[in-house]
């Protein structure tokens, strides 16, 4: 890839108090392409994501957005850059409809009075140009939609601002199969797109179906980051369950790793 | 009209046009899933209407009594307006009834005792308001203590006050002829009518004005039918009250000619449109209804939760003065009782009845109006009816009851269906 990273993190570090959840995280996202985030639970894969999207802040490390270093503080940092994310349990309103909740905080206004027509033209051509077909109403709430339905909405809100990256939290957990291929397939629509995407999952098919590259974390440091096409299915199961697998990943541990990383049982 | 042919609308996205069939569908569809909106009220509202007018053809259904029903209401209306936003986040304001007390005192001592002028001393009451409402906003928002605690222990507090304010519970009474005008004059018939007609046209105007900018850019407008339908009906009510409330009701109308739409009839339908402009157009209204549907998805897109937490408060607290100064102003006077006894629980029951949320989301400023209308007619109505006090109460909690459990049952139907 002759490409530059759009995104890239060096030397994250951060605690919760006496627990150091992570260490010396590197990660590189590339614009076009989906990144696969992977590790066990407590891997501190949604502590990462949030660092990124600017819920915690880091203790230590650089991130670099578009060859410029940023700091991000709150999650309007994160936006105003680009980045967004689809939260695991979607964060979306049910007693809204669908235009209300891809503009909720971010309302068109003329004046002092919403603009809904405007808002709901972007939020078709956004929805088109996702290739969603067909919805019986831009006007229909949430709480109506299938699980599939939703995330695609909850996908359409995060590129509705010209973002330039998105994190998918677990997009596909709670879907059956029909829906989790259309979702893969949105996923893969938006790196066709240019987007930088990071998909976390913990569905090895969902990462090999539509990934480029794979980063595993493993107890709260990089593992590897590793093209999709250069490693197989056992080799990343290793790399999440070991944290290395041959001459990838980490050294093996030393007692002092152990005693220093045992408390980041608790995923935050 | 009944087709079903999608058109290219909304950008590139394919989406149904709507039809008079399709929305009476939808309707029904929703009303199947559970949400009925203010329809049990409405229906509640005729079926009460029919009996009580049935059973007491000359006292109910005298225009004289029409008229009484509005100012009876007003206080009871105008607090569950205010109630209608606390409700949409999940909330809960208890002392909303002493909290209109207490303002209306702040008036009435004003006026009376310090010889204010009603410019003043209303000015006076409605801040009184707006601080209540930021207190108990910030105690629940900021420090964190269920609305449900510190809006019982204001209750408590306010009954308090009012009787420290009234010096162990003094009569003030308030001769002020403006503020006496509010709750017992009438508009001209000239006016009624400006009024009534003007309200059409502006309704009508607004709604062709949507459909226009709307079809102007190619998204679906609502089927011409549907909008005639709700210009028809809302001439129609407007008209036919305009009419009913302009006769002559006067029990004798050579002393005295009592006839005109009650200026509490305004004043309601100002705040009404007022607050459903600021729910509905507004970015500030569309928060409330994202912090009251999910508060963690508000506030992960940005919205200042806690602030819209406060101002909710602040709204039902303004509106609870609102319902005081007309309080006093009916009563031309204020006591310890005022905005005590039952007016709280017939003000949440009025936002309830009419169908607003308990579990908050849901909900419009409308809801306060029918459901306040119920209330003033079982009120009143059984009242006419000749029967105790002791009896309306059972009644009117048990039609609260219902109305709750209409909520909490078409709560668990629309998650059991999924829409």
């Amino acid at each position: 890839m002759a490409a530059s990273p759009l995104l890239e993190l060096r030397g994250i570090d951060k605690s919760f108090g006496p627990v150091q959840v992570l260490h010396d995280v590197g990660l590189s996202v590339y614009p076009g392409e989906v990144t696969a985030l992977v590790g066990d639970n407590g891997a501190g894969k949604s502590t990462l994501v949030k660092c990124v999207s600017g819920i915690y802040t880091i203790d230590a490390g650089t991130v670099t957005f578009d060859g410029k270093q940023v700091a991000i503080h709150t999650p309007r940092d994160a936006s105003t850059l680009g980045i967004e994310v689809v939260y695991q349990d979607l964060a979306l309103c049910d007693n809204l409809d669908i235009v209300q909740n891809m503009f909720l905080g971010r309302e068109k206004v003329k004046g002092i009075v919403l603009d809904e027509p405007t808002m709901e033209q972007m939020a078709g051509d956004t929805l088109a140009g996702l290739s969603v077909r067909t919805v019986k109403s831009l006007r229909q709430l949430v709480a109506s939609l299938s699980g599939g339905q939703r995330q695609t909405v909850a996908i359409a809100k995060a590129v509705l601002w010209n973002s330039r990256v998105v994190i998918l939290d677990e997009p596909t957990a709670a879907l059956g199969v029909a829906q989790t291929a259309q979702v893969l397939e949105l996923v893969r629509r938006l790196a066709d797109n240019g987007l930088g995407v990071v998909l976390i999952s913990h569905n090895m098919n969902d990462v090999f179906a539509v990934s480029d590259r794979i980063a595993a974390l493993y107890l709260g440091r990089m593992a590897a980051q590793v093209k999709t096409a250069d490693v197989t299915h056992s080799q990343v199961v290793e790399l999440i369950t070991a944290g290395r697998s041959g001459n990838l990943g980490l050294p093996p541990e030393t007692p002092n790793d152990f005693v220093d990383i045992t408390p980041a049982g608790d995923e935050r | 009209m009944s087709t079903t042919a999608t058109t290219p609308s909304a950008g590139a996205v394919k989406v149904q046009k709507p039809t008079v069939a399709s929305h009476v569908n939808d309707y029904w569809g929703r009303v199947r899933g559970g949400d009925l909106g203010a329809l049990p009220a409405i229906l509640g509202l005729v079926v009460l209407c029919l009996i009580f007018g049935a059973a007491r053809q000359d006292t109910f259904l005298s225009t004289l009594n029409f008229a009484n029903l509005f100012s009876q209401g007003a206080q009871v209306i105008l607090i569950a307006m205010g109630l209608v936003f606390v409700l949409l986040l999940g909330e809960i304001d208890l002392s909303a009834g002493f909290a209109s007390g207490v303002c209306g005192a702040v008036m009435a001592i004003l006026l009376t005792n310090h010889g204010w002028d009603w410019y003043t001393a209303v000015p006076a009451a409605l801040i009184t308001g707006l601080v209540i409402g930021f207190v108990l906003g910030f105690l629940v928002a900021k420090v964190g203590i269920p609305s449900f605690v510190v809006t019982l222990a204001a209750f408590l507090a306010f009954q308090g006050i009012l009787l420290v304010l009234l010096s162990g519970g003094i009569n003030v009474s308030v001769r002020d002829p403006f503020v006496l005008k509010l709750a017992n004059s009438n508009m001209s018939v000239l006016w009624s009518w400006v009024l009534a007609i003007g309200s059409v046209v502006a309704y009508a105007a607004l709604q062709l004005n949507r459909i226009r900018s709307r079809a102007a850019r190619g998204l679906t407008t609502d089927p011409v039918g549907i909008v005639a339908l709700r210009i028809g009906g809302l001439a129609l009510v407007l008209l036919v009250a305009t009419a009913l409330l302009t006769q002559e009701r006067s029990i004798n109308p050579v002393i005295i000619s009592v006839k005109g739409v009650p200026i509490v009839v305004p004043i309601i339908a100002f705040f009404l449109v007022l607050w459903t402009f600021v729910l509905s157009r507004t970015t500030y209204g569309r928060h409330v209804y994202a912090v009251g549907g999910n508060a963690e998805a508000a506030r992960r897109a940005g919205i200042p939760v806690d602030r819209i937490r406060i101002s909710v408060f602040v709204i039902g607290s303004f509106m609870a003065a609102i319902g005081g100064i007309l309080a006093v102003s009916r009563a031309n006077s204020v006591d310890p009782n005022t905005g005590g006894s039952n007016v709280l629980l017939y003000a949440v029951g009025a936002a309830v009845i009419g169908g607003t949320s308990l579990f908050g989301g849901k909900g419009k400023v409308v809801n306060a109006v029918i459901g306040g209308a119920v209330v003033a007619v079982i009120d009143n109505g059984m009242v006419l009816m000749g029967y105790s006090s002791g009896v309306k109460y059972i009644f009117t909690g048990l039609i609260l009851l219902i109305a709750a459990s209409v909520d909490a049952l078409s709560r668990r139907r629309a998650a059991a269906t999924g829409t």
